[in-house]
């Protein structure tokens, strides 16, 4: 295996019921593999179990049946404990609404993730948070309150969050979702500068068409199952 | 700065309202401890100063004289009379050693022998019950402060001098410098000059009480070198019993601690004592509750964000510990303001509660030892009080929380 080019992310026929008396199957037997640096998009009706798979393959709940490796390692049977270092150290997040933590700064937001793995803060940190923000063109912003950011702003705080920690797949669940179309594209175009640039790869959920469009590779899900699976070249 | 540290000061700074309202509850709490503390100690501490500012903490005195049987003339054991022996003062034998041994025992301070016994003040047709006590100022000094209850001449017991109290010059109508006899059982009796005049704040000891040399009473009470007492002083006035017990195994003798004379003030002091570490047990009762339901609260209204922070690799152990440190912060800070709120009860109450000539009523006692107790057990309840909110918060499914956030 150690020769060959190891996929981010593979899933093997997940299925991840919900409820105990009255149980629903939300997903039906995934199998999907993300290649290191692909760029991809989630797309599907509402309820058709994209978050829940999100979910799964970010270490943030577990599958009721399947398999999930991340860099090659079975994350199954991995204690809580260290899922949560992997998700600190291999994965980025971001989320649709309520992304940000109110009480802190800009600057402070981007670099929690460094600072809660290492138990502290160090000039370091707030240099490479800084670097970040400045990327995604907020560096004049670096002390505001998030609070005190428009939506598009507090997305991109969002985004150098989760790239602060150089991880090997961003996990986006909707990133755009509460965003105007020239928000969208900003942020989608901010995406994959990075992916291009840093080979990080990215799994995209969104529901719009014109975000699907800036992904090379498009998947869409029916009701827990992958329906299509296309790559646009 | 320590991630969890940094997290938890500015959760507390983020919600001004609460933490402010959460440190005044700690506040009022604490303060009302070092308040009812302060009050409670001066006070028994003035009450023991009272009492003890005329008695020492432990009397040493003879084995009582066993009670003799009396069978009845004539008859077989039917019934027996028991009689105790006729009243009278009776000497410690040897009593130079058994001071010189007290003087050496641990915990003892000072000791003095006495010579203590009944007699009457006699002028004109008049006579009033005395309990004349026989001193040694030198020794009587290191038990009892009694120079300071002084309000008129000064304590002179050479040759026929008398130190009264000022009720008793009131009853006779004599004044410093005036003659009165004192009778003893026997027909012994001598006239006496007042050469001081004490006030024990006490009407019976300003009546009863007299102080005379120790040879004046040695040759009144019919015990010519012999004293009738050694009074001992010890280091810990609540350590008396303990200390009286000690006595009594290395002397054989009788000695009894102003616990055991005074068994009703003691039991007023207990009492007074359980009812305020009760009151205190409640207050912090209610300021655990106070920090627990707001640490309960903001682990609620922070689930989103505790998700947020698990999602984004931060371990479980670390957000248990953001809320201990929170408990810790609000215990220490509130203690902070307790503190000083009960310094200004206190002082406020020392400045409204007045003897009728102005002095304070008791001292208020404000110790470090008080405020470091009360931050301490501050600090130790926010700890506590964060245990329950502190493992919800760890046990937070990131996933659920951010999707139901
Ligand atoms: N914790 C849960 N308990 C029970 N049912 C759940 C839970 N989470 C999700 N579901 C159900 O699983 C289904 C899929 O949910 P999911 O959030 O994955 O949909 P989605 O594809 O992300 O939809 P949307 O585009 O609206 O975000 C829904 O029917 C939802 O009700
Ligand atoms: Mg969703």
């Amino acid at each position: 295996m150690a020769d060959h080019p190891v996929a981010v992310l593979q899933a093997w026929d997940i299925r991840k019921t919900y409820g105990e008396r009255v149980v629903t199957e939300v997903l039906k037997g995934i199998d999907f593999e993300l290649a290191s640096r692909e760029f991809c998009a989630l797309t599907g009706p509402s309820g058709c179990g994209k978050t829940t798979f999100l979910n799964l393959a970010g270490l943030l709940d577990r599958q009721t049946e399947g398999r999930i490796l991340l860099d090659g390692e079975d994350v199954g049977p991995l204690s809580d404990e260290e899922r949560t270092t992997l998700r600190g150290t291999k994965l980025g997040f971001v989320f649709q609404f309520h992304h940000l933590l109110p009480a802190f700064t800009a600057l402070e937001n981007v670099m929690m993730p460094l600072v809660a793995r290492h138990g502290r803060k160090t000039p370091a940190m707030s240099d490479k948070a800084s670097y970040l923000l400045d990327e995604v063109g907020l560096a004049d912003r670096e002390r505001y309150k998030v609070t005190d950011l428009s939506g598009g702003q507090q997305q991109r705080v969002a985004i150098a969050r989760a790239l602060v920690v150089d991880p090997m797949l961003v996990l986006a669940d909707e990133p755009t979702g509460n965003l105007d179309t020239e928000s969208s594209a900003q942020v989608m175009e901010l995406l994959k500068a990075f992916n291009e640039r840093a080979g990080t790869a990215f799994l995209i959920v969104t529901h719009e068409e014109s975000i699907a469009a800036h992904c090379r590779r498009v998947v869409h899900m029916v009701d827990g199952v992958i329906d299509s699976d296309r790559v646009v070249v | 700065m320590p991630f969890e540290l940094f997290v938890a000061v500015r959760y507390l700074r983020d919600q001004p309202f609460q933490t402010g309202l959460i440190l005044s509850g700690i506040g009022v709490g604490v303060g009302v401890i070092i308040f009812l503390s302060a009050l409670i100690t001066g006070l028994q501490v003035s009450i023991i100063d009272r009492t003890l500012g005329s008695q020492a903490q432990v009397f040493v005195r003879p084995i009582e004289e066993a009670p003799r049987i009396h069978p009845p003339r004539g008859a077989e054991l039917l019934a027996t009379t028991v009689e105790r022996p006729p009243q009278r003062v009776r000497s410690i034998d040897g009593w130079q050693e058994v001071e010189a041994l007290l003087l050496r025992s641990p915990g003892v301070t000072g000791a003095a022998p006495t010579v203590t016994g009944p007699a009457f003040a006699v002028r004109g047709l008049g006579s009033i019950a005395l309990s004349v006590r026989g001193i040694e100022l030198e020794s009587y000094r290191s038990i009892v402060d009694v120079e300071s209850r002084l309000v008129e001449g000064n304590f002179d017991l050479a040759g026929f001098n008398v130190v009264v109290g000022t009720e008793l010059v009131r009853q006779l109508g004599v004044s410093l410098g005036g003659r009165v006899r004192i009778q003893a059982a026997g027909d012994r009796g001598g006239v006496y000059t007042i050469s001081g005049i004490f006030d024990y704040n006490s009407v019976t000891l300003n009546e009863s009480l007299v102080f005379i040399s120790l040879r004046g009473a040695q040759t009144l009470f019919g015990i010519p070198g012999g004293v009738s007492a050694i009074e001992v002083k010890g280091r810990d006035v609540f350590e008396a019993e303990a200390l009286a017990e000690q006595i009594r195994d290395r002397t054989g003798l009788v000695a009894e601690s102003w616990m055991e004379q005074n068994g009703d003030l003691l039991t007023g002091l207990r009492s007074q004592s359980m009812s305020s570490i009760m009151i205190q047990v409640f207050v912090i009762l209610a300021v655990a509750l106070g920090i627990a339901s707001v640490l309960a609260v903001s682990v609620a209204q922070k689930a989103r964000e505790i998700g947020i922070l698990r999602a984004t690799g931060t371990p479980s152990g670390s957000v248990t510990r953001i809320f201990f440190i929170q408990g810790g912060i609000l215990g220490g800070l509130g203690s902070l303001f307790g503190i000083a709120l009960g310094i200004v009860l206190a002082l406020f109450f020392a400045s409204v509660a007045r003897n009728p000539d102005g002095s304070a009523t008791f001292p208020v006692a404000l110790t470090p030892l008080l405020y470091g107790r009360s931050a301490l057990i501050a600090i130790g309840v926010g700890l506590l009080a964060a245990v329950l909110p502190a493992r919800e918060a760890s046990r937070l499914d990131p996933a659920t929380a951010i999707r139901n956030g």
